[in-house]
């Protein structure tokens, strides 16, 4: 899963701890999601979404899906 | 920037909580089962009625460290609760297979002492802290 939570924060200019405290997760967690080598549980996406204010397809897209629309 | 939490206190307390409970817990099992191992022994001489209270006290505190230890996955992140329990599934695992083969080499002879649970518990624990370890490595 491909996510645009780097570029969102840095639109901010939030860190990563930063954005960790508000989504009440630790920084590493932030970071693994950033990096793609974690996806993160729906709970913690529309906390996400909510905090960025916009919908959670906007900030997670499906890799496998993207291939088939191409 | 507004905090979007869902529980009641940051993750950092809630860790904090968690781990004291879960470490007064865990003390109080080890030290009942020590009791209870020990005891009828060294203190109260094979009396039925202690040791009954002794196995009590272990059960209960046993089953207390298993709810501290649930309590202590909930307030954990998506992250660190994927980290633990993956790693508690391989110890569990590691556990399982070990010990069918510790069980196998004594049937067949090939050790000559009985298979002894604490080296499994050993193994176990060894096993779970070092995917713990390993687990936070990986998502670094």
């Amino acid at each position: 899963m491909k996510n645009k939570l780097k570029v969102l924060r840095a639109e901010r200019d939030w860190t990563q701890a930063q954005l960790a405290t508000a989504l009440d997760v630790s920084r590493q967690t932030i970071n693994a999601i950033e990096k793609g080598k974690f996806d993160p549980s729906l709970p913690l996406a529309f906390r996400a979404a909510r905090l960025f204010n916009i919908k959670i397809e906007d900030i997670f897209q499906d890799e496998v899906l993207d291939k088939n629309l191409k | 920037m507004n905090k979007e939490t869902t529980q009641n206190s940051s993750l950092e307390a809630r860790a904090r909580k968690t781990t004291i409970q879960l470490a007064f817990w865990t003390s109080a099992w080890v030290m009942s089962t020590a009791l209870t191992t020990f005891g009828p022994e060294y203190i109260w001489d094979y009396n039925t009625t202690l040791s009954m209270i002794s196995v009590l006290l272990q059960l209960g505190f046993g089953f207390g460290m298993i709810f501290a230890h649930k309590q202590h996955l909930v307030g954990l992140d998506d992250l660190m609760r994927k980290i633990q329990l993956e790693a508690m599934a391989i110890a569990l695992g590691v556990g399982l297979v070990v010990g069918l083969s510790y069980e196998a080499l004594e049937a067949s002879k090939l050790i000559t002492f009985e298979p002894e649970i604490s080296h499994l518990i050993v193994i176990m624990a060894l096993t779970c802290v070092t995917s713990v370890v390993l687990g936070y490595r990986r998502y670094k």
